[in-house]
């Protein structure tokens, strides 16, 4: 199993900055385009024509931002890369900084997070006397600073244009896009928004050059948890059988995986033999896996609960679609009757929400409801 | 309009943040974590400060679930309730806490030391059932591990 990239390379801090930092701007940025880094959220955006955008505009009031908001059941990747790779995260929002021309770096920490704060400054701090942050870097013409800014518990706020919201002091409410975050993003500026694991693999490009870094392209990393032993993050090859996967993790018994968070594939113990995208990749980055004794009816309904909490109430297909969807697994747990109809109801519902949500909280709960449906209600409400 | 008088900390809070409209959430945070919850003179004050509607401040306020705007316990349980703690056994952590502290969940004690909340995942997946008490985390939780860190706090 590959666990190369990230989580456990040979790591010396301050060479990839030391690297970056005697190349031109313009070359950085055309490494990590060439490189094919991608944002690891739902829009799979190239990170290096995100970068791009924001370097082409003038000045150096500019922002980069680090999502540390996974709120995502399920994910927990980030918060084991904070705990133990913080160096190779600001390295890799230095080398941004660097790129795009902005002196100013935010680490936007989920307020769940709170209590590594301490820790992860007591860090960056050590950074800072090393000559890694503040002015003049490493003797540089280049000032760069980070600094921890706190979510307050909102889900939603994972969501660029909610997250600058959030940070101006706002609701966190999604904007509507363009203008992108690139050109006019925290305090109007043009402003680079990657999460946490996108911006450690940036001195892994750096350091060991494009080839080397495409090599080890198909490898994700997954945060495992649900029914098996040996919950973790895992940097999992895709071609990997689930049925391998699920010895790795220590799995027994499992009834199914849910693969790519809750909007993700539910994959049922009849394909086991396959590999872990072979009906394509979604976008989440958790596998849960699920014992026999678990009724996929109850998850469900957990994560339908989850969504109407967490929809911030903007768009109303969202805000009122998902409580119509959890009326509905509620009625259909309690061993109502549910008329064929009303079934079509909901996924005509659910394709609406896909369809007008603002931002992917939306979608997401709706496919969650239809790729569940897909497996589970058939057979349960039509009795075979 | 009547000026209102200042709470001094509050004042200082605002001081140390700055007035400009970016700095409210921390200002916001700051003040829940050393008054435990926002009164309506608490957010009339802050409106006042930093030349904002108080309405304004209220709706950012009530937009986060960390910022109570309702009397809170001294120490603020959160239990995660998303789907790797369930499946860890959230519901028996939830029971067991109720039973000790005597209150159901989403209430707080008479004594206004606990305050007993559920919320969404909050990232231990891995190590689940997982609670937070104020900003200390506490994970891999059985029965008996959880009373016990109840009762040290009550003792705290």
């Amino acid at each position: 199993m590959e666990r190369k990239r990230i989580l456990s390379r040979d790591y010396k801090i301050g060479n990839a900055i030391t690297e970056a930092l005697s190349c031109n701007r313009t070359n950085i940025i055309e490494q990590i385009k060439d490189s094919g880094l991608k944002g690891k959220c739902r829009t799979d955006f190239s990170t290096g024509i995100k970068w791009e955008l924001a370097a082409n505009l003038p000045g150096n009031n500019k922002y980069v931002i680090c999502n540390a908001d996974e709120g995502e059941p399920g994910t927990f990747k980030s918060r084991i890369l904070l705990q133990n790779h913080i160096e190779t995260l600001i390295e890799g929002m230095i080398i941004a900084g660097y790129a795009i021309n902005s002196n100013n770096g935010i680490i936007y920490l989920r307020a769940e997070y709170r209590w590594m704060l301490k820790d992860l400054i007591k860090k960056v701090d050590k950074l800072r006397e090393k000559d890694f942050l503040g002015k003049n870097i490493l003797g540089k013409n280049f000032d760069f600073d980070i600094e921890f800014r706190l979510n307050a518990g909102a889900y939603i706020c994972g969501e660029e244009t909610s997250l600058i919201e959030s940070l101006e002091g706002k609701r966190g409410e999604p904007r509507n896009k363009p203008p992108y975050p690139t050109e006019k993003g925290y305090l109007d500026c043009p402003t680079i928004i990657n999460n946490v694991e996108t911006f450690c693999y940036v001195p892994y490009i750096i350091n060991e050059g494009i080839e080397e870094f495409k090599k080890t392209s198909n490898t994700k990393l997954f945060s495992v948890s649900g029914d098996c032993e040996r919950a973790d993050i895992y940097e999992i090859d895709l071609n990997t059988k689930i049925i391998d996967l699920l010895g790795l993790i220590g799995a027994k018994d499992t009834k199914s995986v849910l693969i790519g968070g809750t909007s993700g594939i539910v994959i049922s113990e009849k394909d086991f033999d396959k590999p872990i995208n072979y009906k394509g990749l979604p976008a989440g980055s958790s596998i849960i896996v699920f014992n026999n004794s678990r009724n996929m009816r109850k998850i469900l309904k957990n994560f339908m609960e989850f969504f109407v909490e967490e929809s911030c109430g903007h768009c109303t297909p969202c805000r009122e679609g998902n409580i119509k969807l959890l009326e509905a697994i509620e009625k259909i747990n309690k061993g109502d009757s549910i008329p064929d109809k009303y079934i079509q109801t909901l996924l005509e519902l659910a394709e609406i929400m896909k369809m007008s949500s603002k931002c992917s909280l939306g979608r997401s709960s709706a496919n969650s409801f239809i790729n569940f449906y897909k497996i589970e209600y058939r057979d349960y409400i039509y009795g075979n | 309009m009547r000026t209102l008088q200042i709470d001094k900390v509050i004042q200082e809070i605002i001081q140390y943040y700055g007035k400009s409209r970016e700095h409210l959430l921390p200002i916001l945070q700051e003040i829940v974590s050393q008054k435990g919850y926002l009164t309506e003179e608490i957010i009339r004050s802050i409106a006042e400060e930093m030349n904002m509607s108080p309405n304004e401040i209220y709706s950012v306020a009530t937009f986060y679930s960390f910022i109570n705007i309702k009397p809170a316990g001294k120490y603020v349980i959160r239990i995660c309730k998303t789907i790797s703690c369930d499946l860890a056994g959230k519901d028996e952590i939830i029971k067991a806490l109720e039973k000790e502290l005597r209150i159901k969940i989403g209430s707080t004690t008479d004594d206004r030391k606990f305050t007993l909340e559920t919320t969404n995942c909050i990232g231990m997946c891995d190590q689940g059932p997982a609670m937070l008490i104020n900003d200390a985390l506490y994970s891999g939780l059985d029965l008996k591990k959880a009373v016990k860190i109840i009762r040290e706090y009550k003792n705290k």
